[in-house]
């Protein structure tokens, strides 16, 4: 039994179609990434499957239960990391993490061995308030909090948004972390360079899902060549690099453009091209996920 | 001293005990793309807040295109282009309303608006959205509008908070190509972004640790001089070291 | 569970506790409402500047200036044959002018014969602030008609509030508004803050029905309004020298049932409200302003136009306000109010299931 089923959700607010036909599943034990930007619909599906709303077509289970008919059983088991920071700012770090205890009838010592290792890490401030913590200290209570009643399922939306690179690194250690203890995760993030973090990714844009798989699969099926070129003046060689005979594509990524090019495409011919475009380097370019979403999009 | 659009040096800002922003000195060229990186609570946007004139430093000297930061933060704000990921455009406003808006806060006259915002509605190929709210165009779309905006006074430098958070990754491209068509127009940018990808894009990075500059020069010579292969490495060696949270 | 109750209850209080401001506004509004409305604002009217017109300066007019001018609410400001009225009162010298006849002694005589004569005396009176006119006109033709002969004719008696201070009608009004203000203003602002924060989101997908942590937060508040209540009272008795000769458990009864009420007020606007500002317009426009106007606070319920009559009945305050100024200021015992007890019961049976059955586990 896989512990989320998603079958063919559909949520509209008003005239907007927020999900449109979504299906996926996620196993138990898995590590599992919704990948893309603000309005792919990421928040509405993370709400339905938390049963604080309910779909307008369409299914889904949770750890074995109906989302719709079963709510009362899936708040139970899964914990949940709202997009926003959600705790309380004027109270301590401790009672907070108290009151989330309270509130699933738990006790705090009993769960510690799970949360144990994020916790400590802000257990020496546990007298500050919340609100007087750093971004990535934060991130921690709330996790801790989410984790507090042991959940089956945990479901992280955003949690690194706006957050810097090395707290975002650390953050995902953690989540690897507690996949290894067998907890169902799964996590959004607007980030494609986060996506090899993860077992498995669906790429979402505008409320459909583009291509679900392994983040190794997924930059499998980019099967176009595919060529990073540098230039001492990008923006010019931007310009010009879309004239040439062959490419399809080209768009900035990173310290290169990349050059997605057809059988037309020949190296000597496009380096006579751009002669006059000083420092030309190119060379051939693995693709990434990034590479792959926005081929997808542009599908 | 003519060729630097920012020049700082020493400047500190400290709210009570705590100095958020500790001595930093940079130029920055004109025409150049500046990428201004630090980790959370590193003291950028207070650093940030003083270049645009909004905040006053606490000590040191510098000028933003030519206005003192000590004394002319009117003046600097009236010759500066701003935009942030928090507030961009009225929502309840439509595409034209907010130019004719921004135009009048910058004083443009009547016609020059009009000729600007056509100008920039064709380029954008915005033509056929001149009357569509903006609240209901996508989020994409409002953050190359409100680029297009925040330069409709043809400011010499152009500050961007963050302008790509939660972008798509094509817009996020169509919006780098903007700004590289700004800085290639002669207008200089200073842009602070979470992707590391994109501070790639810029032809100096400095970042910001515990209210310090600690490192400044292209991505190039960075990632050389830490013998990484990206930007992402060099950020997160010089990260980790932070000593001090939000 | 009940541990689980009391911790909900914990968690609540810390907030009230750690927003020092909220909290002093919260326990000072009681004091400073009492007092501004008990000695600084007040529809007596005090010092009130007369000037006379006489032509002629007899024996029966005098007295009456004599009267006048030795009655603490009048002030005389000047006593001419003539003088240009209009100037006075426009300039704000005189707030009235009393003018008499040229006939003043014979007209009385010929009145006290019963022959029917044009009047004596005339009022001039500034009504730019009518209520400053209408009491003012009301005392000094008491004070001018207090003549031997009209004495026993008129034969006033004014029962209750014998010295007319408007302290004491005020209080049970004030008492009204304070509740509502603090349990029903700011619970929902409460309860919606956790909306806003994002923290409503966390709460619902929990297995406690949060409508257990509603309640949980409605307690510290109704125990901060048992304070005020309180602090009221004992304003009420020892400053403003309320009777309230019947004891005062009948009021704290009364009023415990009217903060309940408030409490569920306060739970039907956060249903509603979406964001803490407009919980607060919600509570401000659609409750309090209400509430002023047609509770009977400030206007007699008697004076409104005949097509708003109908709607004090549906205002709770009314009938707390009614029943506590029977309570207070009569000095009736608590079977004298049973009608507004069961009124204020069945509002509060209503309102809180109304709330409770549109408070939503879900976010739509």
């Amino acid at each position: 039994m896989s512990a989320i089923k998603v079958e063919n959700i559909s949520k509209s607010f008003g005239k907007v179609k927020a999900l449109d036909g979504i299906s996926f599943e996620v196993e138990r034990g898995e590590l599992f990434g919704l990948i893309g930007p603000d309005g792919a619909g990421k928040t509405t599906l993370f709400r339905l499957l938390t049963t604080l709303l309910n779909p307008d077509e369409g299914q889904a289970e949770v750890d074995g239960f109906d989302i719709v008919k079963g709510y009362q059983a899936i708040r139970e088991r899964v914990g949940y990391m709202p997009g926003r920071f959600s705790l309380y700012q004027d109270l301590t770090v401790e009672e907070n993490l108290d009151f989330f205890a309270a509130l699933f009838g738990v006790k705090v010592e009993d769960s510690y061995d799970i949360i144990a290792p994020i916790y400590r890490q802000i257990e020496p401030f546990k007298r500050r308030r919340a609100g007087k913590l750093s971004g990535g200290m934060k991130q921690k209570l709330a996790l801790s909090c989410a984790l507090i009643h042991r959940p089956s399922v945990l479901f992280l939306d955003e949690p690194t948004t706006g957050v810097d690179a090395v707290s975002r690194s650390e953050f995902w250690d953690m989540l690897a972390d507690l996949k290894h203890k067998g907890i169902t995760i799964l996590v959004s993030t607007p980030y494609m360079d986060e996506a090899s973090r993860c077992d498995r990714v669906a790429l979402c844009n505008e409320g459909r899902i583009l291509g679900i798989d392994t983040p190794t699969d997924i930059v499998a099926g980019f099967d176009s060549p595919l060529y990073a070129v540098q230039a001492d003046n990008m923006y010019q060689l931007l310009i010009s690099a879309r004239r040439a005979r062959g490419v399809v594509e080209c768009y900035p990524f990173g310290e290169a453009h990349h050059l997605i090019v057809d059988a037309e495409f020949d190296i000597g011919q496009f380096k006579a091209e751009l002669a006059d475009v000083q420092g030309l380097c190119i060379k051939p370019a693995e693709p990434t996920i990034e590479d792959m979403f926005i081929k997808l999009m542009k599908q | 001293m003519n060729d630097y659009i920012i020049s700082v040096r020493e400047l500190t800002k400290c709210f009570g005990d705590f100095t958020s922003v500790n001595r930093i000195s940079f130029d920055v060229q004109r025409g150049e793309i500046f990428g201004f990186l630090g980790a959370n609570g590193a003291g950028k946007t207070t650093a940030m807040r003083m270049l645009c004139g909004l905040s006053y430093p606490t000590s040191g000297s510098g000028t933003v295109a030519g206005w003192d930061v000590m004394r002319e933060g009117e003046q600097i704000k009236r010759h500066i282009g701003y935009m942030s990921q928090k507030f961009s455009l009225y929502n309840d406003l439509t595409v034209w309303e907010n130019i004719r808006l921004f135009a009048g806060i910058y004083g443009l006259s009547k016609a020059e608006t009009e000729r600007r915002a056509t100008e920039v509605l064709e380029r954008l190929n915005f033509s056929s959205e001149r009357n569509t709210l903006v609240g209901s165009l996508p989020l994409g779309w409002k953050q190359k509008l409100s680029f297009a905006i925040a330069t409709i006074h043809r400011p010499e430098v152009v500050f961007l908070d963050e302008p790509t958070g939660g972008v798509d990754p094509i817009t996020r491209r169509q919006f780098w190509e903007m700004i590289y068509e700004a800085a290639d127009g002669g207008t200089t940018i200073f842009v602070t972004t979470h992707y590391m990808d994109e501070a790639e894009y810029c032809t100096r990075v400095s970042i910001m640790v515990d209210g310090e500059v600690r490192a400044l020069d292209t991505p190039a010579r960075l990632k050389k001089q830490y013998a990484t292969e990206s930007m992402d490495e060099v950020f997160r060696i010089l990260a980790r070291g932070a000593k001090r949270g939000e | 569970m009940r541990g689980n109750f009391l911790s909900f209850v914990k968690k609540e209080s810390l907030h009230i506790l750690r927003d020092v401001r909220t909290m002093m506004i919260v326990l000072l509004i009681p004091v400073v409402l009492m007092i501004l409305f008990g000695f600084a604002i007040s529809t007596e009217v005090n010092n009130l500047n007369v000037a006379i017109v006489a032509p002629n300066r007899t024996e029966g007019v005098r007295q009456v200036v004599d009267r006048l001018a030795n009655n603490p609410y009048f002030t005389v400001v000047g006593y001419d044959s003539s003088i240009d009225i209009d100037a006075a009162l426009r300039s704000g010298k005189a707030d009235a002018v009393v003018v008499f006849d040229e006939d003043f002694e014979h007209l009385i005589t010929q009145r006290a014969e019963g022959i029917d004569t044009h009047p004596a005396i005339q009022f001039i009176f500034d009504a730019s602030n009518t209520n400053i006119a209408q009491t003012g006109t009301a005392y000094l033709q008491n004070v001018v008609s207090a003549d031997h002969l009209q004495q026993e004719l008129l034969n006033l008696h004014l029962l209750y509030n014998p010295q007319m201070k408007s302290a004491y009608n005020f209080v049970p009004g004030i008492m009204g508004l304070i509740f509502i203000l603090i349990c029903a203003m700011m619970t929902s602002v409460s309860i919606v803050r956790e909306k806003e924060m994002g923290t409503m989101e966390v709460l619902l997908v929990s297995p406690v029905r949060p409508i257990k942590i509603i309640l949980a937060k409605m307690i510290p508040y109704f125990v901060i309004s048992c304070i005020n209540l309180a602090t009221i009272l004992l304003i009420a008795r020892y400053l403003l020298d309320v009777p309230m000769s019947n004891g005062v458990w009948s009021i704290v009864i009364i009023s415990v049932i009217y903060l309940l009420l408030s409490l569920a007020l306060g739970l039907l606007i956060s249903t509603i409200a979406s964001s803490q500002v407009v919980a607060l317009l919600i509570s401000a426009m659609v409750m309090l302003l209400p509430m002023v106007m047609l509770s009977g606070m400030v206007f007699p319920i008697e004076n409104l136009p005949t097509v708003l009559k109908p709607l004090p009945y549906i205002v709770p305050a009314r009938w707390y306000t009614e029943a506590n100024r029977k309570l207070m200021i009569m000095g009736l015992p608590l079977s004298a109010v049973m009608k507004e007890v069961a009124i204020l019961i069945f509002m509060t049976f209503v309102l809180m299931g109304v709330s409770l059955k549109k408070f939503k586990d879900k976010l739509e």
